[in-house]
């Protein structure tokens, strides 16, 4: 050390050589460990006092970090107050407004008490997760619920084998046992028709095989790719409706008794898995070389873009009948669903173009240039990449729709809001807190199911900036 | 190096590999090439320099359709390049190319790089493709590097999968648009050595580049373009040592003397 200061003395000109290694020492205090988070998230802003103008920002800093912290644990307190150290937890003597009654309202609780009344929920809990569906068939949609949260965890944790099977069953088998199990089946479609449809699709598809390898001229081949969805979309459709017709022997259950939370995970649920492929072949087909195809996307997406929400919901279920020819009637909770899907889909669209537009001009042009067709490029190439890059926007997509489900209470369904708010007319349960409870209940509902996807983006987030490095 | 070069020049074949005729492209109202004619035949390596902006990557560009010319012919391995999708195909499958910037994808190891268009585009098992992307990639001395992410490799070492990448497709022809221009000065020996030794397995070749050591080494013919037009064309020593046209001396003059 000492030598080291020497030489560097001797040194003092231009030329310097260096003839020991400076010494690797430990970080002060304020750089590491729990005194040095301490120090650079809360104290490093308030401790210089080296004039009167630093010594004045100082204290208000400080004033301002005390009064936060109180604020926030006030709200938190009080949150808490309200929700758990006060609240009516149970009801032994089924007395139920009364339980949660102040003296001054003829009940037992201290007079200006103001807590939750858990009772109230116990008691229409039933109702605020299924609706009106029969108490004595409520199995079939535990098992559906049950179904998908088994599949979804077994979809979503990497470790396990055969992921992509299981998430194949997820998107084909698993949405036509929820239909079945839900509704019960039975419809009464006549099996020519299911046949006939079926037979068309299949002529279709083999009409895009044909267009495929240039047998139908060039302008129809290169349409191959969308009369070949047409075909299976008539063939998917149809296969559907195909296993609706058959009787299973479960007790057909109208979707206008469906409610509460079943609605809200059904409406979202579909509308999540089916926006993200749609607004992909959007997406793609806005910026495709074709006019047609992007004129079309385009108009799509610009349309639903620019109505609200609300707006489609009331056409879907109140002006849509109209132009139906009499006799043709289709299920109210399906015309609301179809409208929030495209719906979503026109705004999960425009999330995917961002993406495609940040992929970089060279990595279509390597995939080019190794002979990829279109769709493979986009598939191996662009999209997973394009979608990486759009998780966030993705999943706040997501978390916009689950959140929009509510609006479907405005044409007469009951999800989960409109299932609390009917809920709440109940005079037998008719207390000061009422109303508050329940709004408490569905926004910790709501906050649960939003927070996890929020959580889980993140986490895919780290997984895939970690593996790639760049 | 003279021994090496008429050895090299004896595998040159009268097959004609690529052939333009009269091509002309337009970028909106820009002449971009104009009047270009050029025979390439198999086993031939040549190298285009010119100025920047005269058009040398927008013709090699043409050779797979990355860009597409309005007027002339162009044929690679007897095949016409149309609008006939297939005919398009069929010629990327066969020509490799090497770009300025590696385009390698990044959300892909080393190794899925190499096997992605052989098991895709060939329809080649995945460990029939594992072993010839292998074999590549040990040629261009980085097989360790298999597993890693392009993200992880230097650009030396980025180009050099990306040209194993393009070997990996067993090309007849090889482009290569500017492939040392974004690497660091200590990294572009490392992929011109690999290029000299694709060169020596006699493998055809169009190369843009401004790698005048590399022209004189492997190049049967040097071609100097500017403003679109092919300028002049001639074998490297007589190209450096005794340019013809006032333009080829001026740019020789501009990127060796200092």
């Amino acid at each position: 050390m000492a030598d080291h200061k020497h030489s560097a003395k001797q040194n003092s000109g231009h030329a310097f050589v260096r003839a020991e290694d400076a010494p690797l020492l430990p970080p002060p205090a304020t750089e590491a460990g729990l005194t040095g988070w301490l120090w650079q998230n809360i104290f490093a802003s308030m401790a210089d006092f080296s004039s009167a103008g630093a010594s004045l920002r100082s204290a208000c800093v400080a004033a301002l970090t005390v009064f936060l912290l109180y604020f926030g644990f006030a709200q938190i307190y009080t949150l808490l107050d309200f929700g758990v150290f006060s609240a009516v937890w149970s009801d032994p003597d089924e007395l139920k407004r009364e339980a949660c009654w102040t003296v001054d309202q003829g009940g037992g609780l201290p007079s200006g008490w103001h807590a939750a009344c858990w009772p109230f929920i116990y008691a229409k809990h039933k109702f605020i997760m299924y609706g009106a569906y029969p108490s004595e068939e409520l199995w079939r949609v535990n098992l559906s619920v049950l179904l998908g949260i088994a599949g979804l965890a077994y979809v979503l944790i990497e470790r396990l084998p055969r992921r992509r099977e299981v998430g194949a069953m997820m998107l084909t088998l698993y949405p036509l046992l929820c239909f079945i199990l839900l509704t019960g089946g039975n419809l009464a479609i006549p099996f020519g028709s299911i046949g006939l449809w079926l037979i068309i699709g299949l002529a279709v598809i083999s009409l895009g095989r044909l267009a495929k390898r240039g047998f139908l001229g060039s302008t129809l081949s290169e349409f191959h790719a969308l009369i070949g969805l047409t075909g299976w979309a008539f063939v998917i459709y149809n296969t559907v409706r195909g296993f609706g017709a058959v009787d299973f022997g479960l007790e057909p259950i109208d979707t206008r008794d469906w409610g509460g939370l079943l609605i809200t995970l059904v409406v979202a649920v579909t509308g999540i898995v089916v926006s993200l492929p749609l607004g992909i072949i959007l997406a793609l087909g806005r910026r495709s070389e074709m006019p047609a195809a992007r004129l079309i996307c385009t108009v799509f997406i610009e349309f639903w873009r620019g109505v609200p929400l609300i707006t489609v919901l009331f056409m879907a279920s109140v002006m849509l009948p109209l132009f139906l020819p009499e006799g043709v009637n289709f299920d109210n909770l399906l015309r609301a669903l179809i409208g929030v899907m495209l719906f979503s889909a026109a705004y999960m669209a425009e999330v995917i173009r961002g993406g495609l537009q940040a992929i970089d001009k060279g990595q279509y042009e390597g995939a080019q240039a190794m002979g990829l067709s279109y769709w493979q490029s986009m598939r191996l190439i662009i999209l997973p990449q394009a979608l990486t890059h759009v998780i966030p926007g993705i999943v706040n997509t997501f978390i916009g729709l689950f959140k929009d489900t509510t609006l479907v209470s405005i044409v007469g369904i009951f999800d989960l809001l409109g299932a609390g708010q009917s809920a709440i007319a109940d005079a037998a349960w008719s207390t000061p807190v009422q109303a508050t409870t329940m709004y408490l209940y569905i926004a910790i509902i709501f906050f649960v199911f939003c927070f996890g996807m929020s959580r889980y983006s993140i986490y895919m987030e780290n997984k895939l900036s970690k593996s790639r490095q760049h | 190096m003279a021994r090496k070069a008429a050895a090299t020049k004896m595998n040159i074949s009268d097959e004609v590999m690529i052939s333009m005729q009269a091509v002309n492209k337009w970028f909106g109202s820009f002449h971009v090439l104009r009047d270009i004619n050029l025979t390439v035949h198999k086993g031939e390596r040549i190298v285009i320099c010119g100025p920047s902006g005269s058009g040398k990557s927008t013709l090699i560009r043409c050779l797979n359709r990355l860009e597409e010319h309005q007027d002339g012919e162009i044929t690679v391995q007897g095949i016409t390049i149309n609008n006939d999708l297939k005919n398009i195909d069929e010629i990327r499958r066969d020509v490799g190319m090497v770009f300025q910037h590696f385009n390698l994808f990044p959300h892909l190891t080393i190794l899925e790089n190499c096997t992605l268009a052989p098991i895709w585009v060939r329809k080649m098992p995945k460990a029939e493709a594992e072993a010839i992307a292998m074999k590549y990639l040990e040629r261009v001395k980085i097989p360790e590097q298999a597993l890693k992410y392009p993200g992880q490799l230097s650009g030396g070492q980025q180009q050099r999968v990306a040209i194993a990448r393009s070997l990996c497709m067993e090309p007849k022809l090889m482009l290569f648009d500017e492939p040392t221009s974004a690497l660091d000065p200590e990294m572009i020996k490392e992929v011109l050595d690999t290029m000299v030794a694709l060169a020596e397995d006699g493998m055809s070749m169009v190369c843009v580049t401004h790698e005048m050591g590399f022209a004189r080494k492997v190049a049967n013919r040097v071609i100097f373009m500017d403003e679109g037009q092919i300028v002049e064309q001639n074998e490297p020593e007589a190209f450096f040592n005794n340019p013809q046209s006032d333009r080829t001396k001026l740019f020789l003059s501009q990127i060796l003397d200092h």
